[in-house]
């Protein structure tokens, strides 16, 4: 596309921008909201007091949004290096089995030894399953958006057969395994308060909140301060450049991949060893591809992306507290509400950059500024 | 002083009323399927209208997005002060069993699974003692000697109304053929009528004249491809033999909506109680569908075989296997 004739001022890239389109989505859904016969104005406050109004909602909202920031930051760091990681599910949901065999086999460890072990499973299981398409891509060329999405495919199958067939317990009507032993639950945040004397409402949120948010700063610290990180974005940005640079093409796209893979991995300590306490189907849910427009909303950077995260996550729960209270919003408007988000932040994300970027350059901001 | 202390005191009772009326507050939480499948959460969704309708009291439903919000549903209804609370589907056990302990005043009730706690009452069907007698039916409509069914997710639960109807059919006609197909292994193959469909035309193709399903949404398909095809369907749970007059045998009944008026019923009576309910023929939890739409295809010798089964299994003279009790039918 043709680029602005001037470079934006950042508070405009980072703020403006997706707050326009933010606000499109939200006049767009309260059009839609309007021609169902429901009052938008209602309906958002609804919303709000559901994801941020009371402790259970507020920890409803933080919990999904600890989803989020895992595979925003998987996609973000594979972004960076100029790869389209669209395998975030399935990488999430090999995780899960990592988390799941530590957690079924080592239950009888003290919760400080299954903890690491767990999240080193998460990352491992998580960055193997990204390395398949890594390595067809670094040495066939084969296209990583293809291969990703296919390997969500096989993930799911593979899923299936170890949860129906091998997993789950003998004549039990669901395929998921057995819980956990109570050593290998995180510890949930309310749990947690309520042993420093503090009562909060009761809602899984846990301690991979945390962990969510340590990874962030490490993202940050390696993307921008470690060589690997530069590396990574000279890739991403000319890859020719890299080549000739002296960097090694083929093994930083392994890198990337297997970092991203890793990263989406940890999804299922939130899920299944935070919430569900047991290895079910689909407990990945679509986290993985939303992920994507949060990463794309917060501009591939850590910061943002926990922003847009909390975007997401108040999204999930404000929408659940919402199909809640109105009859007439079926749990189906509330797809309708967040495929509106995903489109206008994600899909659309440069419908109105033109526009704001020659108000930017026209002659009254100049000479404003001036 | 004395006012302020008058104005405590009706505070408190205006409380405690509040907490009264919340006895009076049912919910239902269905399962994936969603509250119009026309089949097995409809039913329960039909019961609550049908509370709603003789009692004047509203209640709260909700339908879930995915396996995480059953918990949340859950404990949002208890928070909410409802009860009781109905979970449609054998899916809730793990997040009931949660919650259940989590609100020990409140009461829950969950159909298909039994969960055992103070404050739980668990309903199960005898699913085999409805298939037995379509069972009955479909040997007789047969003209081929083949009759066919298709299951949707393949656990232990549909196998019951599999080893049933095969029960039913060899009873009646010791020499047909009942060929049986499942459409999935995962949640999915409740809401597939796209492969139920092509089940059962492969059922059609190899002489079945007539197919029952126990597959949720994905029955749909199968009752369609019957229709089509010039065959006779079998519905389930709900009463299916609206959806093509003429061209559904019957449906087997599952009173799921006796089973949520009933527990919304006790509800309001104070006379909840906790437990294991089994709902058979003789409690007329199961049974089988006669209406305008399926009056002709039900002759007087079907109608007097059916009738005779019934009442044996009532009796006792006659015992349906539940698949269940040991993983393995004997017919």
């Amino acid at each position: 596309m043709s680029g602005p004739s001037r470079e934006l001022p950042r508070w405009v890239d980072i703020g403006l921008i997706p707050l326009v389109n933010l606000s499109a989505a939200f006049l767009v859904t309260g059009l839609v909201f309007l021609a169902i016969g429901e009052s938008p104005v209602d309906s958002v406050i609804i919303m709000l007091n559901g994801a941020f109004g009371y402790g259970t909602g507020l920890g409803y909202t933080l919990f999904y949004t600890t989803n989020f920031i895992f595979t925003g930051l998987a996609f973000a760091v594979a972004f960076h290096a100029g790869l389209f990681n669209i395998g975030a599910e399935g990488q999430a949901y090999l995780g899960g089995l990592g988390v799941a065999l530590v957690c079924l086999s080592l239950g009888f460890l003290p919760m400080v030894i299954i903890i690491p072990l767990a999240i080193i499973a998460a990352a491992l299981f998580g960055a193997a399953w990204a390395f398949i398409p890594a390595f067809l891509q670094a040495r066939r060329g084969s296209h990583v958006v293809i291969t990703t999405i296919m390997f969500n495919f096989i993930a799911s199958a593979l899923m299936i057969y170890l949860l129906v067939s091998v997993l789950s317990p003998k004549g039990s009507m669901n395929p998921e395994t057995r819980t956990f032993d109570p050593n290998a639950h995180l510890p949930l945040i309310h749990d947690v308060l309520a042993g420093l004397g503090i009562a909060a409402a009761r809602s899984p949120l846990n301690l991979s909140f945390i962990w969510a948010l340590v990874c962030a700063v490490a993202v940050w610290l390696l993307l921008w301060h470690t060589t690997l990180g530069y590396q990574l974005r000279v890739l991403g940005a000319n890859p020719a450049a890299a080549a000739y640079a002296g960097m090694k093409p083929q093994r930083l796209i392994v890198i990337a991949m297997m970092i991203s893979g890793g990263l989406a991995g940890f999804l299922a300590l939130n899920e299944i060893m935070g919430a569900s306490n047991r290895l079910l189907l689909q407990f990945t849910a679509g986290y993985g591809f939303v992920g994507i427009a949060v990463a794309l909303m917060g501009r591939s950077h850590p910061f943002g992306i926990v922003l847009s995260a909390l975007l997401f996550g108040a999204l999930y729960q404000g929408g659940a507290d919402l199909s809640f209270e109105k009859p007439t919003i079926t749990r189906d408007m509330i797809v309708v509400v967040q495929g509106l988000i995903i489109l206008f932040a994600g899909a659309l994300e440069h419908m109105f950059r033109p526009q704001i970027a020659r108000f930017f350059s026209s002659s009254w901001f100049k000479a404003k500024e001036a | 002083m004395i006012r302020k202390l008058f104005a405590a005191v009706a505070m408190t009772a205006l409380m405690t009323g509040a907490s009264w009326a919340a006895d009076d507050k049912p919910a239902v939480a269905y399962d994936l399927g969603g509250r119009n499948d026309k089949s097995f959460n409809e039913g329960a969704f039909m019961g609550a209208e049908k509370f709603k309708a003789d009692t004047g009291i509203a209640f709260k439903d909700f339908e879930i997005q995915n396996d995480g919000q059953r918990e949340q549903a859950l404990r949002k209804f208890a928070e909410a002060g409802f009860s009781p609370i109905v979970a449609v589907g054998y899916s809730y056990e793990q997040a009931l069993k949660k919650v259940a302990a989590e609100f020990p005043n409140t009461h829950f009730a969950i159909i298909d699974m039994v969960v055992e706690a103070p404050n739980v009452a668990s309903i199960v069907f005898k699913e085999q003692e409805g298939s037995y007698l379509v069972g009955v039916l479909a040997a007789l409509a047969s003209k081929t000697d083949k009759v066919g069914f298709v299951g949707g997710m393949d656990i232990p639960l549909i196998r019951r109304f599999a080893c049933g109807y095969v029960g039913g059919v060899k009873a009646t006609k010791s020499g047909a053929e009942v060929f049986q197909n499942m459409t999935g292994t995962t949640g999915e193959a409740w809401s597939d009528p796209a492969k139920g469909g092509e089940l059962a035309k492969s059922q059609f193709d190899r002489g079945a004249d007539v197919v029952y399903h126990a597959a949720g949404g994905t029955g749909i398909g199968v009752l369609q491809a019957a229709a089509d095809a010039g065959k006779l369907g079998i519905g389930v749970d709900s009463n299916q033999n609206g959806l093509h007059p003429g061209k559904v045998l019957t449906s087997m009944l599952k009173r799921v909506d006796v089973a949520t008026y009933n527990v919304f019923k006790a509800g309001q009576d104070g006379a909840f109680k906790p437990g294991v309910t089994v709902l058979g023929l003789a409690e007329a939890g199961v049974g089988w569908a006669l209406d305008d739409n399926n009056k002709a295809l039900i002759t007087p010798e079907m109608k007097t075989a059916v009738d005779k089964a019934e009442a044996d299994i009532k009796s006792g003279a006659v015992k349906v296997h539940d698949y269940m009790s040991d993983s393995a039918c004997p017919y």
